[in-house]
């Protein structure tokens, strides 16, 4: 029974993932009740969704067989402070007229369940958020990106000439060391397609890189931190190893350019006075980039685990991040480690929520 | 340092020690003279000195080093940390001595090494919402291996392996200088301090986004609590909400440390560590930062790993370059002992209730160690060297026990102090430095009444050691040396006496004769202040009455009927070593008739007396005189003594106390050596406030008579209580 979602509630963010079938037949179009139709037609012919929803277009999944329909699966987010607006459309649009189940992960799935109910007479079925996640990732994995490959890795990354993007074969994926970076982060280390186990988490997240931001510089959009971080110099704002030692540290092996201490050059008034908001926005970005690639490391390791996936959405259109995590995890593992990333980065969530509705069809 | 410096400095120390000498009796009146002769002569003994001040100071310092340096061999100083690059001309220029910079890990490294194995209670865990914040620890005899997490600006974390052997194994650039820095930048508050103040006074949940904000409860899936940080500073995301200064500083504390923690312990699993010092200026003196990193590492490691801080950590860096400087000289092959005297203390945790005391303590600061004559080990004899814990009970722990222990102290005072000046009636201004020990204990014990831990625990043991570290600064190194003097000599002309009427016993009233007589001669302890003011209004007050004094059995503590069958049925004993209490009768007529029975019995003797001088406890030197003159007296003693059966030692302490983990090493070797299966320990001090629990690997004997009515009660009897306790251990 159509219409198919998966919806992943996170802290910051909702990520909504809608299959819409292409191959209707002409039977099917006559049955298909007024209100199904509007929504269908809704989410396709739009690309953003009020002030906040936004499609992302160019994620989408063309001519996609899922429970043997064919279609296109399209990947929608908007701000979780909008569920409320969202759960009221659903109401309006009389959802609950169809009969769906509405699958949905993510802490929000907990935390707003009570008002799906109240106030869109809706049931929801909530799923475990690092399931659906790790089913995700493997689903869209194994279907590829519209033929191209999901995976993908950075050649030469310690080489900013050299460096550059290219497929990753993910065929065997096992173990991986599975980094998902949303407001905070999780570390999984994935064993196998059931088995794999939450080695750790850090509160240092996507969210404290935005909410820090904020605070400041006054940005109010991730977009617009991203974009300030680009333009910034973060050696202004920390302290490097040749800054204490005139150059490398070579009794621990350290290079100059090392960070010894994040924001260590604002301890100093002067200092303080003289650097701008685009080096703060990058030294914010660099600090808390290399904290979760220092951790990662240090949970690969434990974990005797070599490759290393970071998805979710703190890399969209994050570059920086990207490139950093998969220099430093190269960097200081003397080339052990390699560092992995997905072009679908913060909806496998809502993928693998998607899945277990079509599962349990 | 950035702002403080720590300088370490060598001194020779010149003091004045009380000496005993025979006198040659032969053809003199023996009966009108002393015993022996007391003199009191000058000492030099060797002082390490660590002193923190602000660098504001440095002039005035180094003005202080120009006027003090003795040894013109020196030609060169060791420097190190940020400053020592800062400073360097000045230094040259003002000492005329060259400027030697040595590696900042390296001397913190060797520094705290050297703390951990010489200061005892050097390292304490952080017990959050307890009576007690700290937990101090009891020295591990072996110290490695151990992760030194050193937060400074940055953080660097460090395995140590063994003396020499260290090595950086990571770091994380999240340290102290991004909460500064950052701190700074947040909330416009410049000093390191204040930002400290402002995070302890903010809600961080105002700031941080939680589990329960995401999932309106808790993950119960993974067991993770609502109230856990989801993401640090995840609700500030926004840009028309403000948040207060203290919010902010609170949440940026706890992502620090947190974060800190978290490495630390993967640091801790991947390389099998479960020790972790944390060090550096984001900790140093500092509880509300001890208490987030303390939560971090068990969260973090689920209790298995434990943090644990250093009381002195912040000398590490100048203890290790003063190390390094003194290379040829090898402090490391001495003992060194804390002198409570010279060291001021962990400052206090409470800033807010004892806001002088913390500006003193942060910006001067200082530590004493004298360097031991001889080294100081474990008894071989100790069940488990690295559980042993000297003191039975933790004042800073016993609230009750406490309060009782510092009124005692304080109200003995008076009376030590006078004695002090009584026993130096010659000198000029005995009065004046009396009074001076008296100033100077009256303030140790007010600073122990606010901060139990300044010297790791509180115990009686640690209360009466201060006392004679205050006694011995101001000269008075044995106030009692004539009273034990004349109680030795009163007590010998006994001796023949208290032996006849034994021997006319038959066995088995004899070993309870001994026993009477070893517990009556303990009463005689002027260290208790029942027993002092019963001798000094009563000078006439001996042996018989000290023994009508005793309990009737059965006593408090009771197994002589164990130890009367041991004797009865057992083989003798193939030695015996004694730990000794008082001069006078307790050594010459309840000791010494007793050893001489064990000797008869084919038991040898190691008998071991206190280096130094405590109260009126047998010094070494006097319990060599003694044992001369019994011998002159006594065919069994003479021939044992001739014969190497009985074996007069020193413990290597000066205390009325007894730590069996700091021991001389002579005795430790001898004790292997002649097989030791028998310890005997005596005495209130020795028995009861030490070792009453310690376990031994041999049958042991514990005994003292008690003298204060308030531990009697404690321990459910009345004042002259008995504690006879003979224990063998389980097979």
């Amino acid at each position: 029974v159509f219409p198919w979602f998966g919806l992943d509630i996170g802290g910051t963010l909702v990520k909504l993932v809608y299959f819409e079938p292409k191959d209707i037949t002409a039977e099917e179009e006559v049955e298909e009740v007024e209100n199904l139709k509007s929504i269908r037609k809704y989410l396709t012919s739009n690309v953003a969704y009020g002030s906040t929803g936004i499609r992302d277009v160019h994620l989408e999944l063309k001519d996609l067989t899922m429970c043997g329909r064919k279609g296109n699966l399209h990947f929608i987010r908007f701000p979780t402070h909008d569920m409320p607006a969202f759960i009221q459309m659903g109401s309006e649009k009389e959802f609950t007229s169809l009969h769906t189940t509405l699958c949905a992960t993510g802490g929000g799935a907990y935390k707003f369940e009570q008002d799906f109910r109240t106030m869109g007479d809706l049931q929801l079925r909530k799923l475990d958020e690092l399931d659906c996640l790790i089913k995700g990732v493997l689903y869209i994995d194994s279907v590829g990106f519209n033929g191209h490959s999901e995976c993908y890795y950075f050649e030469n990354p310690t080489d900013a000439e050299k460096c550059q993007k290219l497929p990753f074969n993910l065929e065997n994926p096992y173990p991986l060391l599975l980094v998902n970076i949303g407001s905070g982060v999780s570390i999984l280390a994935v064993y196998s397609k059931e088995n794999y186990k939450r080695v750790t988490g850090t509160s240092l997240g996507g969210g404290t890189f935005y909410g820090l931001c904020c605070l400041l510089t006054g940005c109010s959009t991730f977009e617009e931190a991203l974009e300030m971080a680009s333009h910034g110099d973060s050696t202004k704002v920390d302290k490097l190893v040749r800054d204490i030692y005139g150059g490398d540290y070579e009794r621990f092996g350290l290079p100059g350019w090392a960070v010894a201490s994040s924001f260590g050059n604002m301890m100093s008034k002067e200092k303080r006075e003289s650097v701008s908001k685009e080096d703060l926005a990058k030294a914010t970005l660099i600090t808390i980039t290399n904290n979760i690639g220092s951790i990662a490391r240090m949970c690969a390791l434990n974990e005797n685990i070599n490759r290393v996936v970071f998805v979710g959405n703190f890399l969209r259109i994050n570059t920086i991040s990207m490139r950093l995590l998969a220099y430093a995890l190269d960097y200081w593992s003397k080339g052990q480690l390699k560092a992995l990333f997905l072009e679908h980065e913060g909806y496998f969530g809502a993928v693998g929520a998607l899945l277990e509705l079509l599962d349990s069809a | 340092g950035g702002s403080l410096t720590k300088l370490a400095y060598y001194s020779t120390v010149q003091h004045k020690v009380a000496r005993v000498r025979s006198f040659d009796h032969s053809g003199k009146d023996i009966e009108n003279e002393p015993l022996y002769e007391i003199s009191v002569q000058e000492e030099i003994t060797a002082r390490l000195h660590f002193i923190k001040f602000e660098n504001t100071y440095i002039e005035t310092c180094l003005d202080f080093i120009k006027d003090h340096l003795v040894n013109t061999e020196t030609k060169v100083i060791k420097a190190t940390g940020g400053g020592a690059y800062k400073f360097k001309d000045l230094i040259e220029k003002k000492l005329g001595l060259k400027v030697d910079k040595e590696d900042v890990m390296t001397c913190l490294i060797k520094g705290c090494n050297f703390v951990l194995r010489n200061i005892p209670h050097e390292v304490f865990a952080y017990q959050k919402d307890s009576d007690t914040e700290f937990r101090f620890q009891t020295n591990h005899p072996n110290i490695f291996p151990y992760l030194l997490v050193n937060i400074g600006s940055g953080v660097s974390i460090v395995k140590v392996e063994t003396e020499d052997k260290f090595e950086w194994i990571g770091g994380s650039s999240i340290g102290g200088g991004t909460f500064w820095g950052l701190g700074a930048l947040l909330t416009k508050t410049k000093k390191f301090d204040e930002l400290l103040q402002l995070a302890s006074k903010g809600q961080h949940t105002n700031v941080d986004m939680l589990v329960k904000d995401v999932y309106g409860g808790a993950y119960q899936t993974l067991g993770l609590s609502g109230n856990l940080i989801a993401s640090s500073f995840g609700k500030s995301t926004t840009a028309d909400k403000e948040f207060s200064k203290e919010d902010m500083a609170k949440s940026l504390l706890h992502m620090i440390s947190n974060d800190i923690g978290q490495l630390a312990c993967l640091y801790a699993k991947l390389h099998n560590l479960d020790k972790i010092y944390f060090g550096g200026f984001f900790i140093r003196g500092h509880p509300v930062t001890m208490r987030t990193i303390t939560y971090s590492i068990n969260f973090f490691s689920k209790g298995e790993v434990q943090a644990l801080f250093l009381r002195h950590e912040g000398y590490l860096g100048a203890i290790g370059a003063f190390l390094k400087g003194a290379e040829q000289d090898n402090p490391n092959q001495y003992s060194w002992g804390e002198n409570y005297a010279g060291s001021s203390g962990l400052m206090s945790t409470s800033p807010d209730v004892y806001p002088m005391q913390r500006t003193r303590s942060g910006t001067f600061d200082m530590l004493e160690m004298d360097r031991l004559e001889r080294p100081l080990v474990n008894l071989p004899l100790l069940k488990d060297p690295s559980t042993y814990i000297p003191d039975t009970v933790d004042l800073t722990d016993d609230a009750m026990a406490r309060k009782y222990w510092l009124t005692c102290f304080e109200e003995a005072l008076d009376g030590v102090a006078k004695r002090a000046a009584a026993s130096q009636p010659d000198s000029v201004d005995a009065l004046e430095r009396a009074e001076k020990f008296r100033q100077k204990y009256w303030n140790k014990l007010q600073t122990l009444r606010q901060q139990p831990f300044a010297y790791g625990t509180l115990t009686v043991r640690s209360l009466l050691d201060t006392r004679e570290h205050c006694l011995n600064e101001f000269n008075f190194p044995d106030p009692y040396s004539k009273v034990k003097q004349k109680e030795n000599g009163i007590a010998l002309k006994c001796f023949q006496s208290v032996i006849e009427s034994l021997d006319s016993l038959g066995w088995e009233e004899r070993q309870f004769a001994l026993v009477k007589g070893l517990l009556a001669g303990n009463v005689f302890d002027w260290g208790a202040k029942a027993v002092s003011d019963v001798l000094e209004s009563e000078p006439q007050f001996g042996f018989e009455e000290a023994k009508s004094k005793l309990q009737e059995r059965p006593w408090l503590e009771d197994s002589y009927s164990q130890w009367l069958e041991r004797l009865k049925e057992g083989p003798p004993h193939k030695c015996a070593l004694i730990f000794a209490d008082n001069s006078g009768i307790d050594i010459i007529l309840g000791v010494f008739p007793f050893v001489r029975e064990l000797l008869s019995r084919g038991t040898e003797v190691i008998l071991a007396c206190n280096s130094g001088p405590a109260l009126n406890d047998v010094t070494y030197s006097e319990s060599l005189i003694v044992a001369e003159r019994i011998a002159a007296m006594d065919p069994v003693i003479q021939s044992a003594l001739r014969e190497e059966k009985l074996l007069l030692v020193q413990t290597g302490s000066s205390s009325p106390c007894l730590d069996l983990s700091r021991l001389d090493k002579g005795l430790a070797v001898l004790v292997r050596e002649r097989k030791t299966d028998l310890v005997i320990i005596e005495g209130m001090g020795r028995a009861i406030h030490t070792n009453y629990y310690a376990a031994l690997k041999c049958e042991s004997l514990k005994l003292a008579v008690i003298k204060n009515s308030w531990l009697a009660d404690r321990l459910g009897g009345k004042i002259f209580s008995v504690i006879f306790k003979y224990e063998v251990p389980c097979k």
